[in-house]
């Protein structure tokens, strides 16, 4: 498939998950959302960019289930895909009393399925973020990059088609931050899952994205919405790269009308 | 990065220990300088000696005092967590129950003692007692616990659609362990308290053999130094409470509770 083609396939791809109208309003009166259209498509990695209070996490949330709407429709393409879905929450979110294993085993336990018969995928989840040998550590032992790593395969253990991550990265320093979207790279060429992404940081999501939307915080508009060609090689020369640079430009151009909108 | 397993400093008991030995030494001093009579105050040799001549007396009393402080502290776990988890159920359960919880705690159990040795049979008054004072840190540490749910953590146990009963047991309950851990560390003491006050309470009817009763009896025939030793052994029995109690919840929490960690810094 051509770069060309390969972009075209995934914006005519069958939309995973369709928002319409999707507001949320919180019973104290604080509009978290209004008005909110957006097509998650199957094999995106989608980076929801945007000033804070924008409802950035309120959409991952809502998409997730955590949270519902108020107004507007989700509309799923199949139940299948609702009912399992991967988080990668802010903090890595991890049970602090229960071991590397045994966190990454919990939603196949939630599930029903027991130790013996979850533990191949465990060590599956655990293998794809090369935390295998670790599997006993506690979460206090491991470093922050650790943790975030255990949490990403306590997301993918499931196998699950959509994958929602809330700023993960946010927290760790920059050579662990620029480790662990090379390594979510690798695993999204392997796994093929589609992503939605909340970051704050314009050059992540150049770096990682497929298609970047740029969120305000005024009700139901869109600043942008940036497509990456899905085939272009992300590595070090992408990171210096003018297609790169320009990227970053709309984005951060984009980022900015967001701020200035927000800003009464 | 690998968290080891430390040795106990020596200072955690070395020092106490220099400390507490160093107020023996000065009080013997001070009681054979001063030539204070033992009906006064007994030296510690004597009290030691005291220990050593009635024995048999003391320490049958000692049994008696420790059984009934285990067996209320063990009701009072078991209805203490039974009754956490029935409030933590729902709010309006909280509502109706945690008032009279509450009632019975601010009350001092000295003045329920006399009521309940009208009602009961004196050895039933005493685990009585002892059981309500030793019920209520159990219960409130405990339902702390239940409540204090990490948010994050509550939101991933809902996004894998987990059960009432999975969040209970694989969410709830370990996140509730150190408080719980706490209020058995407090209602451990309190629950020797308690047998202590309400012997001291039933000492006069007769039927008591506990360690306050003798203390009671020791006092009428002005025998100090064996109110002294039998106050000893009340001590160090609640240190051995605590000091037991602490290091369960140092090996449960090992590890990754802050707690626990603290210690071991």
């Amino acid at each position: 498939m051509t770069a060309l083609g390969a972009a075209e396939a995934q914006r005519t791809a069958p939309a995973l998950v369709s928002l319409r109208g999707v507001g949320k309003t919180f019973p104290s009166g604080l509009v978290a959302l209004a008005d909110y259209d957006l097509d998650v498509r199957e094999g995106e990695t989608l980076t929801l960019l945007g000033p804070s209070g924008c409802g950035k996490s309120t959409v991952l949330r809502l998409i997730a289930g955590l949270a519902q709407p108020t107004a507007g429709s989700i509309d799923w393409s199949a139940p299948r895909i609702e009912n399992n879905i991967g988080f990668v929450f802010q903090d890595a979110t991890l049970l602090p009393w229960a071991s590397v294993f045994d966190n990454v085993f919990l939603p196949l336990r939630l599930g029903g399925f027991s130790h013996e018969a979850a533990s191949p995928r465990v060590d599956e989840a655990l293998a794809h973020v090369g935390l295998l040998e670790f599997s006993g550590a506690l979460p206090r032992e491991l470093s922050g990059g650790m943790r975030m790593r255990c949490a990403i395969a306590r997301a993918l253990v499931t196998r699950p088609a959509l994958i929602m991550m809330d700023e993960p990265f946010a927290a760790l320093d920059e050579v662990t931050r620029f480790k662990l979207n090379d390594d979510l790279l690798a695993l999204k060429r392997r796994l093929g899952a589609t992503i939605v992404f909340v970051t704050h940081s314009v050059f992540e999501a150049a770096y990682l994205s497929t298609r970047i939307v740029v969120m305000s915080r005024r009700a139901g508009r869109l600043i942008d919405d940036i497509r990456i060609d899905p085939e272009l090689e992300r590595d070090d020369d992408y990171r210096t790269s003018k297609s790169f640079a320009d990227i970053c430009r709309r984005g951060s151009l984009a980022l900015r009308v967001a701020i200035e909108e927000a800003t009464p | 990065m690998i968290h080891k397993r430390q040795a106990i400093p020596w200072r955690d008991i070395g020092v106490p220990l220099a400390v507490f030995l160093a107020t023996l030494a000065l009080w013997e001093g001070l009681v054979r300088w001063k030539n204070i009579p033992p009906y006064i105050l007994p030296a510690p040799s004597v009290i030691l000696a005291t220990l050593i001549q009635d024995r048999e007396l003391l320490f049958s009393s000692l049994i008696v005092t420790l059984g009934v402080t285990f067996e209320a502290f063990v009701i009072a776990t078991v209805c203490g967590v039974a009754l956490a988890l029935l409030i933590a159920q729902s709010k309006w359960l909280e509502r109706a129950l945690l008032p009279f919880a509450v009632a019975l705690q601010v009350t001092p159990i000295i003045a329920i003692a006399p009521l309940l040795l009208v009602y009961l049979q004196p050895g039933n008054a005493v685990l009585v007692c002892a059981f309500l004072v030793a019920f209520f840190p159990i219960l409130s540490n405990t339902s702390l616990g239940l409540a204090s749910v990490d948010f994050g953590l509550r939101d991933l146990f809902d996004l894998y659609h987990a059960s009432p009963w999975q969040k209970l047991i694989y969410l709830r309950l370990p996140s509730a362990l150190p408080q719980f851990l706490t209020g058995l560390r407090i209602g451990g003491g309190l629950a020797l308290v308690g047998a202590i006050v309400a012997e001291l309470a039933a000492g006069a009817s007769g039927q008591g053999t506990g360690l306050a009763y003798r203390i009671v009896e020791a006092g009428f025939r002005l025998d100090i130094p064996r109110m002294f030793a039998a106050l000893a052994l009340i001590s160090l029995s609640g240190l051995a409470i605590y000091g037991a109690l602490a290091a369960l919840s140092h090996v449960l929490l090992r590890g990754w509770h802050e707690s626990a960690r603290a210690q071991d810094a």
